[in-house]
């Protein structure tokens, strides 16, 4: 039997211009992986290929890179939120035994400015032969500042008479505006209107790693061992601020510690680490701490949001209006989707800006916008479907488009016992412990693209696959074994993978829920071709057309004929000298965009103290077709806990007195811990034929929104503001007693 | 953390020695969990520290007619792991059940616990050259103060962060005191400081002062104790507001009550109004309510920690309730 062949659609460069070119592919059926039962790897759970080098310690991640005579990096900051830099004297530092290399405004402008807008802002830095010296050389450095009023607070910054963050330029960003429809007669349309304003703090974003790098000089040759979501983009904002070709730039990442999307490019710290290492004429490890984690390394914007919503009494949403607004810090953006969230509603408008504080600049985190428009529109939800006496799932499902989403809300709504063992009335219980149940939706994008990859099978039958991206704590080495295995039909261990690393073939940044949807087709596409070039040489050798050939169990054989077979050794040793060699890219069919989620919370309160506990969470995703169900768990499981962390425990305080953040810590800085962790159930909305869609973003999304209807439900107490802690808990509480 | 030179200490006579005159020179360490905390974000920067698990002999819990005594190297884990603290002091028990986590438990001491320094983050930050560090002002007053003291009027809004201090306060446990000049002993009720007192220190140690042993009497029949914690965390956390209760009940009478507060004052917070309201009375829902409220009496909240008063007065009603029962 013949394989069947498809035309599709790629991009190429040709003379730096994208151009589209027609290739022909075999045709792998709808979603493009293939009757999934037959498979040995692909959507099956294998545990990830590095997992025992990881928990034995055997992963070199940046950290534990040594190199002969590695000096080590630290980054002086600017120790006021706004100041002027009059005058900076390393001389004492410079004369301290074991300081090899100082950089001070003046070194690089690009880098370090004399204009002070933040606490934590890098103004000089310096290399040592031990990371002691260099923290003594900091403190060393003289600056002599002219300080400067500031503005930390959000709501304080909007008044215009508030010091200034950027000039004369105000502190408020141009307004975006969303309408469709027209508002006013939405409103008169609607039976019932509410109106209230929600509350989400700023949120770092704690990987365990910190941001760091090895930064070695070679003549004008650049190599660095990165912590890094995108080593591409790391590669280039190098060779662009050293104005050297990329080809001199080389960035390794091996094992990676996590970025929740605030490790994309070399950032100020990459840069800082390779002048010094230009400038000691050694190699340099600048490894952040965590303080310098949570000042200066981008955070998840706050939100603040005005939300006005009109239904009509059948519970049929009419109306929308949101006004919000959050800080970025410094700089970006701080602006949440712009068109409601979730449901469709006929006429809404949407205002939002941003507002510049002397505070740290944001980076995206891990669904950048997403929780914070979650929190308002579901709390919001729940809150017009008690006005209207309706059961909150009633009104999402009769205003959700989304059939797929519709149908994981009664999935996990029947899995956790929604109209058995959830009280409709809030605050039913007695005694002390009152126990409720919420819900909370969301969606995300995803898709894939940008990742070519090279594929090679040797005469001996060893076959190597090289692909430049980086695995970020997801599983991408794991499923780049898989796929390459399953296409060869030989097993993980015989598949050499290499990733990672400038010198591969170029993948993009691990963001966006993109990379098991641009690695994967890219693998699938480089092997199954690679393949593809190997029956050609073979299939005389049986009489038959190369697509009837089948590679499986690690052998090759006539599909029609499976008598007639070679073992995979016997088939590459016709090669000859020559292997095969293949440069493949990402194919379109193997891999879609656009998944919804829900998240069902069940919490206890204690009325006396104010504490929530999060007893049990219900998570039902999709991700059209899983490849590694372990992994792809695990992003659930990590989601849901960081979402919990955001609802319960995490808040950057800044001091508005004196405009530092006073929790620059992991003590006062709160993350969930292992104990506080509740029992996770994940539940799978399959839809293999749209093939692979990321979950890393939307596992993370509805959680904080679902924990604060689950407390509405156990107390009556609606919590408007995030996290959820006792003493926001015990002051509604008291509302509610007051009535 | 600035250099400093190390020092194993042999004895305990060896000790004050070993030490100087001010808290700049020399400071001791035992399990570390704090002090090194403490040296890493430079609220502590001195130039000698003086280790005392070089010193042999002072890890031990022993119990006698009179009741415990114990070392002041017993590891937490130790405390936490003894049968005679577990069976005959439920209220020591319960509180070194929930100090930090097992690995801390593992290293820090019983008498370090007591002589923690403050967590406030205005101390603990190298930006804030606050008033316990030798500056000029509380930045907790007009500042962020969420976890800070509702009880005391300043001038520092620390709060004391020991679970193991209420409970050993309300077991009205002695402090044993090493010096220059030799042994002495102080109670419990004693050996805390207010911040107008001493604003750099918590308690009336000299710098070259250590504590050797804290000893605890044995509790009077029909006494019972218990530890309740309120943390935002349950995994690892300070106490938002905690309690150490012993109370004496005879046929449903309050004969004697031990009430003392953590989390909330800048030393261990004995609720004496609570105290001396439920001596003698015969406890009942109402007058549990009573004692919760004489409790929180004269509590003067800041502007974020309100919250904590409701929380003290609901932890006190319901010790009072569970141990009348």
């Amino acid at each position: 039997m013949q394989q069947k062949m498809k035309k599709v659609k790629i991009t190429i460069q040709e003379d730096g211009e994208p151009k589209e070119i027609e290739i022909e592919v075999p045709d792998t059926g709808e979603g493009g992986w293939g009757d999934l039962s037959k498979n040995t790897y692909i959507n099956r759970p294998h545990v990830r290929v590095d997992a025992v080098d990881k928990v034995t310690g055997r992963a070199k991640y940046t950290a534990d890179i040594k190199l002969p005579g590695l000096l080590y990096g630290r980054i002086l900051r600017s120790a006021h939120p706004r100041a002027r830099i009059n005058r900076i004297d390393a001389t004492a530092a410079m004369a301290l035994p074991g300081v090899k290399a100082v950089v001070l405004p003046g070194d690089d402008p690009a880098v370090f400015s004399r204009e002070c807008r933040f606490a934590g802002q890098e103004i000089a830095a310096v290399a040592a032969t031990t990371p002691e010296v260099a923290e003594d050389a900091l403190h060393a450095i003289d600056v002599d500042y002219e300080v400067l009023p500031f503005v930390v607070d959000e709501d304080a910054a909007r008044d215009p008479a508030a010091a200034q963050v950027h000039g004369d330029r105000g502190n408020v960003g141009e307004p975006r505006v969303g309408e469709q429809g027209d508002i006013a007669a939405g409103f008169a349309a609607a039976d019932v209107t509410l109106e209230a304003s929600y509350r989400c703090q700023v949120q770092s974003h704690i990987a365990l790693e910190t941001h760091g790098n090895v930064c070695q000089w070679e003549g004008d040759k650049l190599t660095v061992w990165a912590s890094t979501q995108g080593v591409f983009s790391v590669r280039g904002e190098l060779a662009g601020h050293f104005g050297i070709p990329e080809t001199n730039v080389r960035v390794i990442t091996e094992f990676m510690g996590g970025g929740f999307g605030a490790k994309f490019g070399a950032r100020k710290e990459g840069v800082i680490c390779a002048l010094l290492a230009r400038k000691a004429g050694a190699p340099v490890k600048l490894m952040l701490t965590r303080k310098e984690e949570h000042l200066a390394t981008g955070n998840r914007p706050s939100a603040v949001q005005h939300v006005k919503l009109g239904a009509t009494s059948d519970g049929k949403l009419v109306a929308y209006e949101r006004s919000n607004y959050g800080t970025p810090g410094v700089a970006g953006s701080a602006n949440i989707p712009g068109a409601p969230y979730l449901y469709e509603v006929p006429n809404y408008r949407i205002e939002q800006t941003s507002v510049f504080t002397n505070a740290g600049p944001m980076a995206a985190q891990r669904a950048p916008g997403h929780p914070q428009a979650a929190f308002a529109m579901e709390s919001m939800m729940d809150e017009m479907a008690e006005a209207l006496g309706m059961d909150p799932i009633d009104i999402r499902q009769m205003n959700d488009p989304n059939e797929a989403r519709r149908n994981m809300v009664a999935m996990g709504a029947e899995h956790i016992g929604w109209k058995t063992r959830r009280s409709a009335m809030p605050n039913a219980g007695t005694g002390r412990i009152k126990t409720g149940m919420g819900v909370g939706s969301c969606r995300w994008g995803g898709g894939g693209g940008r990742t070519q990859a090279e594929c090679t099978i040797n005469p001996d039958g060893s076959v190597q696959v090289k692909c430049g991206t980086q695995d970020i704590g997801t599983g991408t080495l794991t499923l780049v074994h898989m796929v390459a295995a399953e296409e060869f039909g030989l097993k993980i261990e015989d598949i050499d993978v290499r990733i990672g690393d400038t010198n591969y073939p170029y993948s993009g940044g691990s963001g966006g829920s993109t990379t098991a949807a641009s690695v994967s087709p890219a693998i699938k596409g480089t092997t199954m071709l690679a393949k593809l070039e190997l029956f050609k040489k073979i299939a005389p050798r049986f009489g038959v057309e190369p697509g009837e050939l089948v590679a499986s169990d690690g052998n090759v054989f006539v599909g029609s004929d499976p008598s007639k077979s070679m073992t995979w050794q016997q088939a590459t040793a016709q090669l000859g000298d020559e292997p095969i060699f293949f440069h493949g890219q990402w194919l379109p069919g193997y891999s879609d965009s656009g998944v919804p989620g829900v998240h069902f919370v069940e919490v206890s309160v204690d009325t006396e103290t104010g504490l929530v506990k999060v007893d049990r969470v219900v998570a039902v995703h999709n991700s059209g077709m899983i490849l590694n169900p372990l992994t792809w768990a695990s992003q659930v499981n990590g989601g849901v806990l960081m979402g919990i962390g955001y609802g319960m425990y995490e808040n950057r305080i800044m001091d508005p007195a004196t405009g530092y953040m006073v929790n620059a810590n992991l003590e006062d800085y709160k993350v969930m811990g292992s104990t506080d962790i509740p029992e996770i159930e994940i539940l799978r909305y399959d839809e293999p034929e749209r093939g692979v869609i990321g979950i890393g973003e939307p596992a993370t999304i509805p959680t904080p929104a679902s924990i604060a209807n689950a407390i509405y439900n156990a107390c009556g107490a609606r919590i408007r503001e995030m996290p959820f802690t006792p003493d926001k808990v015990l002051s509604a509480l008291a509302a509610v007693k007051e009535g | 953390m600035r250099n400093f030179s190390y020092v194993n200490a042999t004895s305990i006579e060896q000790v004050p020695s070993l030490l100087g005159r001010s808290w700049d020179d020399a400071v001791v360490m035992a399990g570390g969990t704090d002090l090194v905390g403490e040296m890493k974000d430079y609220a502590a920067v001195p130039k000698r520290v003086v280790n005392l698990k070089s010193i042999e002999g002072l890890d031990y819990i022993r119990q006698d007619d009179a009741g415990l005594r114990i070392g002041a190297l017993t590891t937490l884990t130790d405390v936490l792991e003894n049968s005679a603290v577990s069976q005959e002091l439920p209220v020591l028990h319960q509180a070194v059940s929930v100090i930090a986590s097992p690995q801390i438990r593992n290293m820090a001491t019983l008498a370090g616990n007591i002589l923690q320094r403050p967590r406030c983050w205005y101390y603990r930050s190298e930006d804030f050259p606050c008033l316990k560090k030798g500056g000029a002002r509380c930045y907790a007053v007009g500042g962020v103060n969420t976890y800070h003291a509702i009880f005391g009027s300043g001038p520092s809004y620390i709060v004391h962060p020991s679970d193991a201090a209420p409970a050993l306060m309300a077991l009205g446990a002695t402090v044993h005191v090493h010096g220059p000049r030799g042994g002495d002993e102080v109670l419990m009720d004693d050996f805390f400081t207010m911040p107008e007192m001493n604003i750099r220190r918590e308690n009336i140690l000299r710098p070259n002062e250590i504590v050797t042993e804290i000893s605890i009497p044995k509790p009077e029949a029909n006494s019972k104790g218990m530890y309740l914690k309120v943390r935002e965390r349950e995994s690892i956390d300070f106490a938002l507001v905690s309690l150490a209760a012993q109370m004496t009940v005879v046929n449903g009478t309050c004969e004697r009550a031990s009430l003392v507060l953590g989390g909330v004052a800048p030393i261990p917070w004995r609720a004496v109004e609570a105290e001396d309201y439920l001596r003698g009375r015969r406890i009942t829902e109402a007058r549990a309510e009573s004692a919760a409220e004489a409790a929180v009496e004269d509590a003067a909240p800041m502007p974020h920690n309100g919250y904590k008063v409701e929380i003290a007065k609901n932890l006190v009603k319901q010790a009072v309730r569970a141990l009348a029962s």
